[in-house]
Protein backbone atom coordinates (compact mmCIF):
# COMPACT_ATOMS: atom_id res chain seq x y z
CA UNK A 1 0.00 0.00 0.00
CA UNK A 2 1.35 3.44 -0.86
CA UNK A 3 2.33 6.00 1.73
CA UNK A 4 -0.05 8.85 2.47
CA UNK A 5 0.52 11.98 4.53
CA UNK A 6 -2.53 13.21 6.42
CA UNK A 7 -2.19 16.86 7.42
CA UNK A 8 -3.85 18.94 10.13
CA UNK A 9 -4.73 15.85 12.13
CA UNK A 10 -6.10 16.54 15.62
CA UNK A 11 -4.25 14.93 18.50
CA UNK A 12 -6.34 12.86 20.88
CA UNK A 13 -4.17 12.69 23.97
CA UNK A 14 -4.64 15.77 26.13
CA UNK A 15 -7.39 18.35 25.81
CA UNK A 16 -5.22 21.01 24.13
CA UNK A 17 -6.68 19.84 20.82
CA UNK A 18 -3.49 20.43 18.78
CA UNK A 19 -4.67 20.28 15.17
CA UNK A 20 -1.44 20.53 13.21
CA UNK A 21 -0.19 16.94 13.21
CA UNK A 22 1.23 15.41 10.06
CA UNK A 23 0.78 11.65 10.04
CA UNK A 24 2.50 9.39 7.53
CA UNK A 25 0.72 6.06 7.03
CA UNK A 26 -0.31 3.40 4.54
CA UNK A 27 -3.94 3.20 5.61
CA UNK A 28 -3.24 0.45 8.16
CA UNK A 29 -0.02 1.42 9.94
CA UNK A 30 1.45 4.76 10.98
CA UNK A 31 5.14 5.13 10.19
CA UNK A 32 5.71 8.62 11.56
CA UNK A 33 4.00 11.50 13.32
CA UNK A 34 5.29 15.08 13.01
CA UNK A 35 4.57 18.40 14.72
CA UNK A 36 3.15 16.76 17.83
CA UNK A 37 4.69 16.65 21.30
CA UNK A 38 6.57 13.60 22.59
CA UNK A 39 3.36 12.13 24.02
CA UNK A 40 1.49 12.66 20.76
CA UNK A 41 4.23 10.95 18.74
CA UNK A 42 4.17 8.02 21.16
CA UNK A 43 0.37 7.79 20.88
CA UNK A 44 0.23 7.83 17.08
CA UNK A 45 3.16 5.48 16.52
CA UNK A 46 2.15 2.93 19.18
CA UNK A 47 -1.38 2.12 18.06
CA UNK A 48 -0.58 -1.57 17.59
CA UNK A 49 1.15 -2.03 20.93
CA UNK A 50 -0.70 -3.74 23.76
CA UNK A 51 -3.86 -4.03 21.62
CA UNK A 52 -6.70 -6.38 22.36
CA UNK A 53 -7.39 -8.17 19.10
CA UNK A 54 -10.57 -10.12 19.91
CA UNK A 55 -13.47 -9.85 22.38
CA UNK A 56 -12.80 -11.80 25.58
CA UNK A 57 -15.07 -13.60 28.04
CA UNK A 58 -14.06 -14.89 31.44
CA UNK A 59 -14.71 -18.60 31.74
CA UNK A 60 -13.20 -20.83 34.42
CA UNK A 61 -11.15 -17.92 35.84
CA UNK A 62 -9.51 -17.12 32.50
CA UNK A 63 -10.21 -14.62 29.76
CA UNK A 64 -10.84 -16.51 26.52
CA UNK A 65 -11.47 -15.25 23.01
CA UNK A 66 -15.05 -15.07 21.86
CA UNK A 67 -17.22 -13.35 19.25
CA UNK A 68 -18.58 -9.79 19.44
CA UNK A 69 -22.09 -11.24 19.54
CA UNK A 70 -21.39 -13.36 22.64
CA UNK A 71 -19.47 -10.55 24.35
CA UNK A 72 -22.26 -8.04 23.71
CA UNK A 73 -24.83 -10.56 25.01
CA UNK A 74 -22.89 -11.17 28.26
CA UNK A 75 -22.30 -7.42 28.73
CA UNK A 76 -26.01 -6.70 28.25
CA UNK A 77 -27.01 -9.46 30.71
CA UNK A 78 -24.58 -8.21 33.39
CA UNK A 79 -25.91 -4.66 33.12
CA UNK A 80 -29.54 -5.75 32.81
CA UNK A 81 -29.33 -7.94 35.91
CA UNK A 82 -27.52 -5.32 38.00
CA UNK A 83 -29.38 -3.46 40.72
CA UNK A 84 -26.93 -0.53 40.88
CA UNK A 85 -24.40 -0.53 38.02
CA UNK A 86 -21.78 2.16 37.51
CA UNK A 87 -21.00 3.23 33.95
CA UNK A 88 -17.60 4.87 34.21
CA UNK A 89 -14.86 6.41 32.05
CA UNK A 90 -15.91 8.36 28.94
CA UNK A 91 -13.13 10.96 28.75
CA UNK A 92 -11.15 9.12 26.08
CA UNK A 93 -13.99 8.46 23.71
CA UNK A 94 -16.13 10.54 21.37
CA UNK A 95 -19.07 12.71 22.36
CA UNK A 96 -21.24 10.46 20.19
CA UNK A 97 -20.19 7.43 22.28
CA UNK A 98 -20.82 9.34 25.53
CA UNK A 99 -24.33 10.11 24.28
CA UNK A 100 -24.91 6.39 23.71
CA UNK A 101 -23.55 5.69 27.21
CA UNK A 102 -26.13 8.00 28.76
CA UNK A 103 -28.88 6.31 26.75
CA UNK A 104 -27.68 2.98 28.17
CA UNK A 105 -27.57 4.39 31.71
CA UNK A 106 -31.15 5.62 31.37
CA UNK A 107 -32.09 2.09 30.36
CA UNK A 108 -30.30 0.12 33.10
CA UNK A 109 -30.29 2.73 35.90
CA UNK A 110 -27.41 3.23 38.31
CA UNK A 111 -24.66 5.83 38.06
CA UNK A 112 -23.02 7.27 34.98
CA UNK A 113 -19.84 9.09 35.95
CA UNK A 114 -16.89 10.29 33.92
CA UNK A 115 -13.25 10.75 34.92
CA UNK A 116 -13.99 14.40 35.77
CA UNK A 117 -14.88 12.90 39.11
CA UNK A 118 -11.17 12.25 39.75
CA UNK A 119 -9.69 15.33 38.06
CA UNK A 120 -11.63 18.59 37.68
CA UNK A 121 -14.86 17.62 39.46
CA UNK A 122 -14.09 20.23 42.16
CA UNK A 123 -13.61 22.79 39.38
CA UNK A 124 -17.14 22.21 38.15
CA UNK A 125 -18.48 22.55 41.70
CA UNK A 126 -16.60 25.84 41.96
CA UNK A 127 -18.01 27.08 38.65
CA UNK A 128 -21.53 26.18 39.80
CA UNK A 129 -21.03 28.32 42.91
CA UNK A 130 -19.04 31.27 41.56
CA UNK A 131 -19.34 31.32 37.75
CA UNK A 132 -16.45 31.46 35.31
CA UNK A 133 -14.88 34.44 33.51
CA UNK A 134 -13.50 32.59 30.54
CA UNK A 135 -12.44 32.88 26.90
CA UNK A 136 -11.08 30.69 24.12
CA UNK A 137 -7.43 29.70 23.82
CA UNK A 138 -7.30 31.80 20.65
CA UNK A 139 -8.04 34.93 22.66
CA UNK A 140 -5.23 34.05 25.07
CA UNK A 141 -2.85 33.49 22.15
CA UNK A 142 -3.66 36.83 20.54
CA UNK A 143 -4.13 39.09 23.54
CA UNK A 144 -2.83 37.79 26.89
CA UNK A 145 0.15 39.72 28.25
CA UNK A 146 0.13 37.89 31.60
CA UNK A 147 -0.11 34.11 31.84
CA UNK A 148 -0.31 32.29 35.16
CA UNK A 149 0.04 28.52 35.53
CA UNK A 150 -1.14 27.57 39.02
CA UNK A 151 -0.82 24.01 40.28
CA UNK A 152 -0.17 22.64 36.80
CA UNK A 153 2.90 21.64 34.85
CA UNK A 154 2.00 21.88 31.15
CA UNK A 155 5.53 21.12 29.96
CA UNK A 156 4.74 17.57 31.15
CA UNK A 157 0.94 17.36 30.98
CA UNK A 158 0.09 19.56 27.94
CA UNK A 159 3.49 19.90 26.26
CA UNK A 160 2.45 22.20 23.38
CA UNK A 161 0.23 24.48 25.45
CA UNK A 162 2.98 27.08 25.83
CA UNK A 163 3.93 27.03 22.15
CA UNK A 164 0.43 27.08 20.68
CA UNK A 165 -1.48 29.26 23.12
CA UNK A 166 0.66 31.13 25.61
CA UNK A 167 4.22 32.39 26.10
CA UNK A 168 5.88 30.96 22.98
CA UNK A 169 2.92 31.45 20.63
CA UNK A 170 2.80 34.22 18.04
CA UNK A 171 -0.46 36.06 18.48
CA UNK A 172 -1.92 39.04 16.67
CA UNK A 173 -1.19 41.51 19.48
CA UNK A 174 1.44 39.56 21.47
CA UNK A 175 4.01 38.37 19.01
CA UNK A 176 7.07 37.35 21.03
CA UNK A 177 8.06 35.98 24.42
CA UNK A 178 8.97 39.52 25.52
CA UNK A 179 5.35 40.62 25.04
CA UNK A 180 4.15 38.34 27.82
CA UNK A 181 4.94 37.68 31.45
CA UNK A 182 4.70 34.19 32.89
CA UNK A 183 4.03 33.47 36.57
CA UNK A 184 4.06 29.91 37.90
CA UNK A 185 2.68 28.97 41.32
CA UNK A 186 3.57 25.46 42.44
CA UNK A 187 4.94 23.37 45.29
CA UNK A 188 7.87 22.21 43.12
CA UNK A 189 10.17 24.14 40.80
CA UNK A 190 8.74 22.31 37.82
CA UNK A 191 10.01 22.39 34.25
CA UNK A 192 7.25 24.93 33.58
CA UNK A 193 8.40 27.02 36.55
CA UNK A 194 11.89 27.17 35.03
CA UNK A 195 10.41 29.18 32.13
CA UNK A 196 8.70 31.69 34.40
CA UNK A 197 9.49 35.36 34.86
CA UNK A 198 8.25 34.87 38.41
CA UNK A 199 8.08 31.53 40.23
CA UNK A 200 6.17 31.47 43.49
CA UNK A 201 6.77 28.33 45.51
CA UNK A 202 4.06 27.58 48.03
CA UNK A 203 3.68 25.00 50.76
CA UNK A 204 1.48 21.98 49.96
CA UNK A 205 -2.23 22.36 50.80
CA UNK A 206 -2.08 26.16 51.12
CA UNK A 207 -3.46 27.31 47.77
CA UNK A 208 -6.67 28.55 49.37
CA UNK A 209 -4.77 30.81 51.75
CA UNK A 210 -2.71 32.40 48.98
CA UNK A 211 -5.71 32.88 46.66
CA UNK A 212 -7.66 34.51 49.47
CA UNK A 213 -4.71 36.75 50.38
CA UNK A 214 -4.43 37.84 46.74
CA UNK A 215 -8.12 38.78 46.76
CA UNK A 216 -7.57 40.80 49.91
CA UNK A 217 -4.45 42.51 48.51
CA UNK A 218 -6.31 43.34 45.31
CA UNK A 219 -8.97 45.11 47.34
CA UNK A 220 -6.32 47.03 49.25
CA UNK A 221 -7.07 45.31 52.52
CA UNK A 222 -4.39 44.96 55.14
CA UNK A 223 -2.99 41.45 55.61
CA UNK A 224 -1.79 41.07 59.17
CA UNK A 225 0.84 38.41 58.49
CA UNK A 226 4.44 38.40 57.31
CA UNK A 227 3.87 35.53 54.93
CA UNK A 228 1.01 33.51 53.48
CA UNK A 229 1.38 29.89 52.29
CA UNK A 230 5.14 30.25 52.79
CA UNK A 231 5.20 33.28 50.46
CA UNK A 232 6.43 36.64 51.84
CA UNK A 233 3.69 39.25 52.04
CA UNK A 234 5.70 41.54 49.77
CA UNK A 235 5.58 38.90 47.01
CA UNK A 236 1.84 38.44 47.50
CA UNK A 237 1.31 42.18 47.02
CA UNK A 238 3.61 42.29 44.01
CA UNK A 239 1.69 39.46 42.36
CA UNK A 240 -1.63 41.19 43.08
CA UNK A 241 -0.23 44.35 41.44
CA UNK A 242 1.04 42.38 38.43
CA UNK A 243 -2.41 40.88 37.95
CA UNK A 244 -4.22 44.19 38.30
CA UNK A 245 -1.78 46.03 36.02
CA UNK A 246 -1.88 43.64 33.04
CA UNK A 247 -4.03 44.37 30.00
CA UNK A 248 -5.34 40.82 29.58
CA UNK A 249 -4.45 38.06 32.00
CA UNK A 250 -5.09 34.33 31.75
CA UNK A 251 -4.99 32.03 34.77
CA UNK A 252 -4.63 28.35 33.95
CA UNK A 253 -4.95 25.99 36.89
CA UNK A 254 -4.50 22.28 37.33
CA UNK A 255 -5.00 19.45 39.73
CA UNK A 256 -2.77 21.17 42.26
CA UNK A 257 -5.96 22.96 43.26
CA UNK A 258 -8.52 20.19 42.84
CA UNK A 259 -6.62 17.29 44.41
CA UNK A 260 -5.21 19.11 47.47
CA UNK A 261 -6.87 19.97 50.74
CA UNK A 262 -9.71 22.37 50.07
CA UNK A 263 -10.59 20.91 46.66
CA UNK A 264 -13.68 22.79 45.41
CA UNK A 265 -13.03 25.58 47.93
CA UNK A 266 -9.66 26.15 46.20
CA UNK A 267 -11.27 26.37 42.77
CA UNK A 268 -13.97 28.68 44.13
CA UNK A 269 -11.25 30.99 45.47
CA UNK A 270 -9.42 31.00 42.10
CA UNK A 271 -12.64 31.68 40.19
CA UNK A 272 -13.57 34.45 42.63
CA UNK A 273 -10.10 36.02 42.29
CA UNK A 274 -10.50 36.21 38.52
CA UNK A 275 -14.03 37.57 38.91
CA UNK A 276 -12.61 40.31 41.18
CA UNK A 277 -9.82 41.06 38.69
CA UNK A 278 -12.38 41.83 36.01
CA UNK A 279 -13.41 44.92 37.99
CA UNK A 280 -9.97 46.40 37.32
CA UNK A 281 -8.74 44.74 34.09
CA UNK A 282 -9.58 41.89 31.72
CA UNK A 283 -8.81 38.42 33.05
CA UNK A 284 -9.86 34.89 32.15
CA UNK A 285 -9.56 31.54 33.94
CA UNK A 286 -9.33 28.17 32.20
CA UNK A 287 -8.86 24.79 33.92
CA UNK A 288 -6.18 22.58 32.37
CA UNK A 289 -8.43 19.64 31.55
CA UNK A 290 -6.56 16.37 31.06
CA UNK A 291 -7.95 13.78 28.66
CA UNK A 292 -8.86 14.83 25.14
CA UNK A 293 -12.61 14.64 25.64
CA UNK A 294 -13.12 14.95 29.38
CA UNK A 295 -14.68 18.34 28.71
CA UNK A 296 -16.93 16.67 26.12
CA UNK A 297 -18.06 14.18 28.75
CA UNK A 298 -19.27 17.13 30.85
CA UNK A 299 -20.92 18.86 27.89
CA UNK A 300 -22.81 15.78 26.70
CA UNK A 301 -23.80 14.71 30.20
CA UNK A 302 -25.07 18.23 30.94
CA UNK A 303 -27.19 18.59 27.86
CA UNK A 304 -28.68 15.09 28.18
CA UNK A 305 -29.17 14.81 31.96
CA UNK A 306 -28.77 18.36 33.25
CA UNK A 307 -25.61 17.46 35.21
CA UNK A 308 -21.94 17.27 34.18
CA UNK A 309 -20.79 14.13 36.03
CA UNK A 310 -21.76 11.78 38.89
CA UNK A 311 -25.31 11.34 37.62
CA UNK A 312 -27.53 8.75 39.31
CA UNK A 313 -30.42 7.50 37.16
CA UNK A 314 -31.63 4.77 39.51
CA UNK A 315 -34.88 6.56 40.33
CA UNK A 316 -35.72 7.01 36.65
CA UNK A 317 -34.70 10.68 36.72
CA UNK A 318 -31.24 12.25 37.05
CA UNK A 319 -29.78 13.08 40.48
CA UNK A 320 -26.46 14.85 41.03
CA UNK A 321 -24.91 14.74 44.46
CA UNK A 322 -21.12 14.27 44.40
CA UNK A 323 -20.00 12.32 47.43
CA UNK A 324 -23.16 10.25 47.09
CA UNK A 325 -23.62 9.69 43.35
CA UNK A 326 -19.92 9.79 42.38
CA UNK A 327 -18.22 6.56 41.27
CA UNK A 328 -15.34 6.52 43.77
CA UNK A 329 -17.61 7.24 46.74
CA UNK A 330 -20.14 4.62 45.65
CA UNK A 331 -17.42 1.99 45.23
CA UNK A 332 -15.73 2.95 48.50
CA UNK A 333 -19.06 2.25 50.22
CA UNK A 334 -19.37 -1.02 48.27
CA UNK A 335 -22.80 -0.23 46.81
CA UNK A 336 -22.49 -0.97 43.05
CA UNK A 337 -22.99 -4.54 41.83
CA UNK A 338 -21.63 -4.20 38.27
CA UNK A 339 -19.49 -1.85 36.21
CA UNK A 340 -19.20 -0.84 32.58
CA UNK A 341 -15.84 0.84 32.00
CA UNK A 342 -15.36 2.64 28.70
CA UNK A 343 -11.87 3.90 27.82
CA UNK A 344 -10.54 4.12 31.34
CA UNK A 345 -8.52 2.16 33.88
CA UNK A 346 -10.09 2.61 37.33
CA UNK A 347 -8.50 -0.57 38.75
CA UNK A 348 -5.15 1.20 38.37
CA UNK A 349 -6.20 4.67 39.42
CA UNK A 350 -8.92 4.37 42.06
CA UNK A 351 -7.66 4.49 45.64
CA UNK A 352 -7.35 1.04 47.18
CA UNK A 353 -10.61 1.16 49.16
CA UNK A 354 -12.64 1.90 46.01
CA UNK A 355 -10.65 -0.43 43.74
CA UNK A 356 -11.18 -3.33 46.16
CA UNK A 357 -14.95 -3.14 45.78
CA UNK A 358 -14.73 -2.54 42.04
CA UNK A 359 -12.72 -5.76 41.76
CA UNK A 360 -15.52 -7.55 43.62
CA UNK A 361 -18.17 -6.92 40.94
CA UNK A 362 -18.46 -8.10 37.32
CA UNK A 363 -16.74 -5.57 35.05
CA UNK A 364 -17.47 -5.04 31.35
CA UNK A 365 -14.56 -3.22 29.68
CA UNK A 366 -14.56 -1.43 26.35
CA UNK A 367 -10.99 -0.40 25.53
CA UNK A 368 -8.51 -0.59 22.65
CA UNK A 369 -5.61 -1.69 24.87
CA UNK A 370 -4.83 -4.06 27.74
CA UNK A 371 -4.96 -2.51 31.19
CA UNK A 372 -5.29 -3.88 34.74
CA UNK A 373 -9.03 -3.14 34.40
CA UNK A 374 -9.43 -5.22 31.23
CA UNK A 375 -7.43 -8.02 32.86
CA UNK A 376 -9.86 -8.05 35.81
CA UNK A 377 -13.01 -7.92 33.65
CA UNK A 378 -15.70 -10.51 32.97
CA UNK A 379 -16.15 -9.19 29.44
CA UNK A 380 -13.63 -7.27 27.34
CA UNK A 381 -14.75 -5.66 24.10
CA UNK A 382 -11.91 -4.18 22.02
CA UNK A 383 -12.55 -0.86 20.32
CA UNK A 384 -11.09 1.48 17.72
CA UNK A 385 -8.94 4.42 18.85
CA UNK A 386 -10.79 7.76 18.57
CA UNK A 387 -9.11 10.30 16.31
CA UNK A 388 -6.84 7.67 14.76
CA UNK A 389 -9.01 4.70 13.70
CA UNK A 390 -12.45 6.26 13.97
CA UNK A 391 -13.85 9.80 13.85
CA UNK A 392 -15.72 11.63 16.57
CA UNK A 393 -16.51 14.97 18.18
CA UNK A 394 -14.23 16.07 21.03
CA UNK A 395 -14.11 19.22 23.18
CA UNK A 396 -10.97 21.23 23.76
CA UNK A 397 -9.98 22.63 27.18
CA UNK A 398 -11.87 25.87 26.43
CA UNK A 399 -15.07 24.17 25.24
CA UNK A 400 -14.42 24.48 21.51
CA UNK A 401 -15.81 21.42 19.71
CA UNK A 402 -13.47 19.72 17.21
CA UNK A 403 -14.05 16.90 14.74
CA UNK A 404 -11.34 14.30 15.35
CA UNK A 405 -10.71 12.38 12.12
CA UNK A 406 -10.15 8.79 11.15
CA UNK A 407 -6.58 8.48 9.82
CA UNK A 408 -6.07 4.73 9.43
CA UNK A 409 -8.36 1.70 9.47
CA UNK A 410 -8.72 -0.11 12.79
CA UNK A 411 -7.33 -3.65 13.02
CA UNK A 412 -9.58 -6.15 11.20
CA UNK A 413 -12.92 -6.70 12.93
CA UNK A 414 -12.45 -3.98 15.56
CA UNK A 415 -15.52 -1.79 16.06
CA UNK A 416 -16.01 1.75 17.32
CA UNK A 417 -17.27 2.60 20.83
CA UNK A 418 -20.50 3.91 19.26
CA UNK A 419 -21.16 0.61 17.46
CA UNK A 420 -20.38 -1.42 20.60
CA UNK A 421 -22.59 0.68 22.89
CA UNK A 422 -25.39 0.71 20.33
CA UNK A 423 -25.25 -3.10 20.17
CA UNK A 424 -25.37 -3.36 24.00
CA UNK A 425 -28.38 -0.99 24.11
CA UNK A 426 -30.22 -3.07 21.50
CA UNK A 427 -29.47 -6.29 23.38
CA UNK A 428 -30.63 -4.83 26.74
CA UNK A 429 -33.84 -3.68 25.08
CA UNK A 430 -34.35 -7.13 23.58
CA UNK A 431 -33.82 -8.75 27.01
CA UNK A 432 -36.47 -6.41 28.41
CA UNK A 433 -38.85 -7.09 25.53
CA UNK A 434 -38.59 -3.51 24.33
CA UNK A 435 -37.94 -2.24 20.84
CA UNK B 1 18.78 8.96 58.40
CA UNK B 2 16.92 5.92 57.12
CA UNK B 3 13.48 7.53 57.17
CA UNK B 4 12.06 10.99 56.44
CA UNK B 5 8.66 12.62 56.81
CA UNK B 6 7.26 14.10 53.61
CA UNK B 7 4.11 15.35 51.94
CA UNK B 8 3.40 13.12 48.95
CA UNK B 9 1.82 14.42 45.77
CA UNK B 10 0.90 12.66 42.53
CA UNK B 11 0.73 14.06 39.02
CA UNK B 12 1.38 13.70 35.33
CA UNK B 13 4.92 13.28 34.02
CA UNK B 14 6.06 13.29 30.42
CA UNK B 15 7.58 9.82 30.61
CA UNK B 16 4.48 8.45 32.38
CA UNK B 17 2.26 9.70 29.57
CA UNK B 18 4.56 8.51 26.78
CA UNK B 19 5.06 5.05 28.24
CA UNK B 20 1.34 4.66 28.91
CA UNK B 21 0.84 4.75 25.15
CA UNK B 22 3.25 1.82 24.82
CA UNK B 23 1.02 -0.15 27.18
CA UNK B 24 0.37 -0.35 30.89
CA UNK B 25 2.17 -3.70 31.04
CA UNK B 26 5.29 -2.40 29.28
CA UNK B 27 8.61 -2.22 31.13
CA UNK B 28 8.84 1.46 30.16
CA UNK B 29 5.59 2.20 32.01
CA UNK B 30 6.76 0.54 35.22
CA UNK B 31 10.15 2.29 34.97
CA UNK B 32 8.42 5.66 34.54
CA UNK B 33 5.67 5.28 37.10
CA UNK B 34 6.88 3.07 39.95
CA UNK B 35 9.14 5.85 41.21
CA UNK B 36 9.33 8.49 43.90
CA UNK B 37 11.04 11.76 42.98
CA UNK B 38 12.79 13.30 45.98
CA UNK B 39 14.51 16.63 46.44
CA UNK B 40 18.32 16.19 46.21
CA UNK B 41 18.77 17.35 49.81
CA UNK B 42 16.13 14.88 51.01
CA UNK B 43 17.90 12.13 49.09
CA UNK B 44 21.10 13.01 50.95
CA UNK B 45 19.31 13.12 54.26
CA UNK B 46 17.78 9.72 53.56
CA UNK B 47 21.26 8.53 52.66
CA UNK B 48 19.72 7.05 49.52
CA UNK B 49 20.95 6.95 45.95
CA UNK B 50 19.26 7.06 42.57
CA UNK B 51 17.64 3.77 41.71
CA UNK B 52 17.51 2.42 45.25
CA UNK B 53 14.11 1.16 46.34
CA UNK B 54 12.20 2.99 49.05
CA UNK B 55 9.00 2.29 50.96
CA UNK B 56 6.43 5.09 50.93
CA UNK B 57 3.83 4.79 53.68
CA UNK B 58 0.70 6.83 54.35
CA UNK B 59 -2.31 6.29 56.60
CA UNK B 60 -3.98 4.64 53.62
CA UNK B 61 -1.37 2.20 52.37
CA UNK B 62 2.22 1.61 51.43
CA UNK B 63 4.16 0.83 48.29
CA UNK B 64 7.70 0.06 47.25
CA UNK B 65 9.02 2.28 44.47
CA UNK B 66 12.37 3.41 43.07
CA UNK B 67 13.88 6.60 44.47
CA UNK B 68 14.85 9.16 41.86
CA UNK B 69 16.62 12.48 42.44
CA UNK B 70 14.21 15.15 41.28
CA UNK B 71 15.13 17.36 38.36
CA UNK B 72 12.26 19.68 39.28
CA UNK B 73 13.71 20.78 42.58
CA UNK B 74 13.83 22.32 45.08
CA UNK B 75 10.86 20.81 46.84
CA UNK B 76 12.11 19.94 50.28
CA UNK B 77 9.97 17.33 52.04
CA UNK B 78 7.64 16.98 49.08
CA UNK B 79 7.78 13.58 47.35
CA UNK B 80 6.35 13.16 43.84
CA UNK B 81 4.94 9.79 42.72
CA UNK B 82 3.50 9.89 39.15
CA UNK B 83 -0.14 8.94 38.60
CA UNK B 84 -0.57 5.23 38.27
CA UNK B 85 -1.24 1.96 40.02
CA UNK B 86 1.62 2.37 42.50
CA UNK B 87 0.64 5.90 43.54
CA UNK B 88 -2.99 4.91 43.95
CA UNK B 89 -1.99 2.62 46.84
CA UNK B 90 -1.13 5.69 48.92
CA UNK B 91 -4.06 8.03 48.74
CA UNK B 92 -7.11 8.91 50.76
CA UNK B 93 -10.38 7.73 49.16
CA UNK B 94 -12.36 10.40 51.05
CA UNK B 95 -13.74 12.92 48.56
CA UNK B 96 -15.27 15.40 51.02
CA UNK B 97 -18.46 15.44 48.96
CA UNK B 98 -16.67 16.40 45.76
CA UNK B 99 -16.23 12.97 44.12
CA UNK B 100 -12.48 13.63 44.05
CA UNK B 101 -10.16 11.62 46.30
CA UNK B 102 -7.15 13.37 47.85
CA UNK B 103 -4.30 12.55 45.47
CA UNK B 104 -2.03 15.40 46.53
CA UNK B 105 -0.84 16.67 49.87
CA UNK B 106 -0.96 13.51 51.95
CA UNK B 107 1.47 13.04 54.87
CA UNK B 108 3.84 10.13 54.31
CA UNK B 109 7.12 8.61 55.37
CA UNK B 110 9.82 7.51 52.97
CA UNK B 111 12.31 4.92 54.19
CA UNK B 112 15.09 3.01 52.57
CA UNK B 113 14.06 -0.45 51.43
CA UNK B 114 16.91 -1.42 49.13
CA UNK B 115 16.17 -5.13 49.34
CA UNK B 116 12.39 -4.87 48.94
CA UNK B 117 10.91 -5.71 45.56
CA UNK B 118 8.71 -3.40 43.50
CA UNK B 119 5.34 -5.10 42.96
CA UNK B 120 4.30 -5.90 39.39
CA UNK B 121 1.03 -4.55 38.02
CA UNK B 122 -0.60 -7.94 38.55
CA UNK B 123 0.61 -7.94 42.16
CA UNK B 124 -0.73 -4.41 42.69
CA UNK B 125 -4.17 -5.52 41.42
CA UNK B 126 -3.98 -8.52 43.75
CA UNK B 127 -3.06 -6.27 46.70
CA UNK B 128 -5.96 -3.96 45.89
CA UNK B 129 -8.40 -6.88 45.83
CA UNK B 130 -7.40 -8.03 49.33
Amino acid sequence: MSKTISENVICTFCASGCDDLEITHNGRDISSARNGCAISVSRFTSTKQSRISRPLLRTKERLRETTYLKAIDRAARILNNARYPVLYGWSQTSSEAISKGIELAELVGGIIDNTTTSCHGPTILGVQDVGEATCTLGEVRHSADLVIYWGCNPIHSHPHHTTRFTIFSKGRFRKTRKDRKLVVVDVRRTDTAKLADRFIQIQPNTDYELLTALRAALKGEEIEQDSVAGVPLETVEELADMMADCEFGALFFGLGLTMSAGKHRNTEAALALVRDLNYVTKFAIIPMRGWFNVRGANEVSTWQTGYPYAVDLTQGYPRFNPGDTSAIDAFTRGEPDAALVVASDPVSHFPKAAARNLLGVPIVSVDPKRTPTTEASEVVIPSAIIGIETAGTIYRIDGVALEARKVIHPPPGIRSDVEILDAIIKRVKALRGRR
Amino acid sequence: MSRIEVTVISGRSLSQARSRELGKFSDEYARSVAICELDPEDMKELDSIDGQNVRVTTDFGEVIVRAVTSKQAPHRRVAFVPYGPWASMLFDPATHASGMPTLKGVKATVEKAADAKIATLQEITHMKAE
